[in-house]
């Protein structure tokens, strides 16, 4: 890496208005940081302020819809959501189907094994909470199901 | 070097790789179970991902349901902790066959010392001392009859594939030795699945002392001194402190190298720990080897200002350590008490619960390494730790006053803890002496 790319790089940061910037090319890594113009010294912390946990899927306690009376079924597992068996096929089940303990409503892909999860309650799909390709952990609520 | 480390592990020791991966610039994922959801040192990592119920039979140590999460969150190493995975073979080659570091040694090495046996068999063609006994299995009462009354009594029989304490039963005679010699393997058998026992001389009175090994995969191997580990409970330690009161320079060198030896011949890489046991003479002889870094890795850093996990981390990328043997330089006495949710009125009954308060010891030399905080429900599940406070100051006597010091501020309310109890150590006529042995605990300090 030499000054040219160097002066790139800060002209870079500059015209779009960048605090930080890295870049890492074969064994190389340069780390270009703004201080603060008019203030104090500041002391480059890096990841310090502590950061709330990234949920694997969107959390699902927000302003999620009322699951008042309602059943949940829960993922068993961490692994990948799939709404149908592949690609080309229908889905498993949509917003408004029945559904009973058996019935296979979704799958859940892990380190390549696709596990098909049972709905294990009774009643109609009131709403789906992940879409295909999410990440799910386990305990994390993939259906709402009203109850018969 | 990595850029998104898994830690398949939680507690104290999560929230310890979790600080070292800060400093490094690397993302750490952490992996926790139903209970644990309010787990403190959870806040503090890039990601996390609930795994599995409670029971850790489904979750810290279900491999799959690790791996799964390894993969969904695209890691390029797995730091198994202490415990639960963190010396499984199985596990290692697991990650191995995945394209995902393990940070530890390798499943060959983990295989080959973490049998007693063949570690043994190790020690011996390295020239490390050994307590006489036998290089192979005991297959027979008859055996062992002859082989004991070759040693002399007292005698050991000991679990190949044991640790903590169990498949253990020591003999003073003929009779204890066939009795002993029978419950060790039906408890071995229970305990590991496996019944194969051997036979050493038991020492009376022994002190535990363990040399620190890191390596890396450039030849370097470097012993950051000893920790004396003597006081214990059911073969559980709970006060820790460096350097032995009993070390001198010249047989500090003698085991630091002897440990050296034997890692280097097993082809070691990553953090270690060669544990001996020394006579009163100050004869050493080789224990076994903790594949794993240890609760008590802090003791060390204290007193060689190394930073251990981030010393593993870097040897577990490839990287050189970043200390040569004459860096490490064991200056100053450090100490460390383990704070255990535990009645020590009611025979160390576990105590969880919620910790109502809590006040943690501050000012010069003191370090605090737990994952708790006033609000924190211990959970019944695991183990009952909840806290390592140490102490560092320029000598042992100025250590001891200071822990008592510690030890004084602290509180811990709504639960039970082990608190009085080290306070007890720390006031102790022998501690302070400096003359404790394994058996000090339970023989002496807990029986007044």
């Amino acid at each position: 890496m030499d000054m040219e790319e160097i002066k790139r790089l800060i002209e870079l940061m500059n015209e779009n208005e960048l605090l930080e910037v890295e870049l890492v090319e074969e064994g190389k890594k340069i780390r270009l940081k703004k201080k603060f113009e008019g203030a104090a010294k500041v002391i480059p912390m890096q990841a310090a302020m502590p950061v709330a946990p990234v949920a694997a899927a969107p959390a699902v306690e927000a302003a999620a819809p009322s699951t008042e009376g309602l059943l949940e079924i829960k993922s068993p597992m961490v692994g990948t959501f799939y709404s149908a068996a592949n690609p080309e096929s229908p889905p498993y089940c949509e917003e408004g189907d029945a559904v009973s303990a058996d019935t296979s409503v979704c799958i859940v892909e892990a380190m390549k094994v696709f596990n098909e999860i049972k709905a294990e309650v009774e009643g109609t799909i009131a709403s789906i909470l992940v879409k295909s390709g999410d990440t799910v952990e386990y305990g994390q609520i993939m259906f709402l199901v009203k109850p018969n | 070097m990595f850029s998104k480390i898994l830690i398949a592990n939680r507690g104290e020791i999560a929230l310890r790789v979790i600080r070292a991966c800060r400093e490094m610039g690397i993302k750490s994922v952490c992996v926790y179970s139903d209970v644990d959801k309010h787990g403190p040192w959870l806040e503090v990592a890039d990601e996390t991902y609930c795994i599995g119920p409670g029971p850790s039979a489904k979750s810290y140590l279900d491999i799959s349901r690790i791996m799964a999460t390894a993969e969904v969150a695209d890691v390029d190493a797995i730091h198994p902790g202490y415990g639960f995975l963190a010396e499984n073979a199985h596990f290692a080659e697991v990650c191995q066959s995945s394209g995902i570091a393990f940070i530890g040694p390798s499943p060959e090495c983990i295989k080959l010392l973490g049998n007693k046996a063949s570690a043994r068999a190790l020690a011996i063609k390295a020239g490390v001392p050994l307590l006489p006994g036998t290089k192979d299995l005991v297959e027979t009462e008859a055996e062992a009859i002859e082989i004991a009354s070759d040693i002399g009594y007292p005698v050991i029989v000991k679990a190949a594939s044991g640790g903590g304490g169990r498949g253990m039963r020591v003999a003073h005679n003929e009779i204890a030795l066939v009795n002993g010699y029978l419950q060790a393997r039906a408890e071995a058998a229970l305990a590991f699945g496996d019944d194969s026992v051997y036979i050493e001389k038991f020492l009376e009175r022994p002190r535990h002392v363990e040399i620190q090994i890191m390596a890396d995969s450039h030849g370097s191997i470097v012993y950051c001194g000893e920790r004396d580990c003597s006081l214990q409970r059911k073969h559980q330690k709970l006060v820790e402190e460096a350097p032995s009161p009993i070390m001198t320079p010249k047989l500090r060198a003698k085991m630091g190298k002897a440990a050296v030896k034997l890692c280097k011949d097993a082809g070691y890489v990553t953090a270690g720990t060669v544990e001996f046991l020394l006579d009163k003479n100050g004869n050493f002889f080789f224990m076994e080897v903790n594949t794993r870094i240890q609760v008590e890795h802090c003791v060390s850093e204290l007193v060689t200002r190394t930073d251990l996990i981030q010393a593993q981390i870097m040897a577990a990328a490839g990287e050189k350590l970043p200390f040569t043997q004459e860096d490490v330089e064991v200056r100053g006495h450090a100490i460390e008490v383990r704070i255990n949710a535990e009645d020590p009125d009611a025979d160390f009954r576990p105590s969880p619960g919620m910790i109502t308060d809590l006040f943690i010891p501050g000012g010069p030399g003191i370090r605090w390494d737990s994952h708790v905080k006033a609000g924190y429900a211990v959970p019944p599940n695991y183990d009952s730790m909840v806290a390592k406070l140490l102490v560092f100051a320029p000598t042992r006597m100025e250590a001891i006053i200071r822990m008592r010091r510690a030890l004084g501020e602290l509180k811990i309310g709504g639960i039970k803890t082990t608190i009085p109890l080290h306070q007890k150590i720390m006031c102790d006529a022998n501690f302070i002496k400096g003359d404790v042995d394994t058996g000090y605990i339970e023989n002496v300090l807990l029986a007044k």
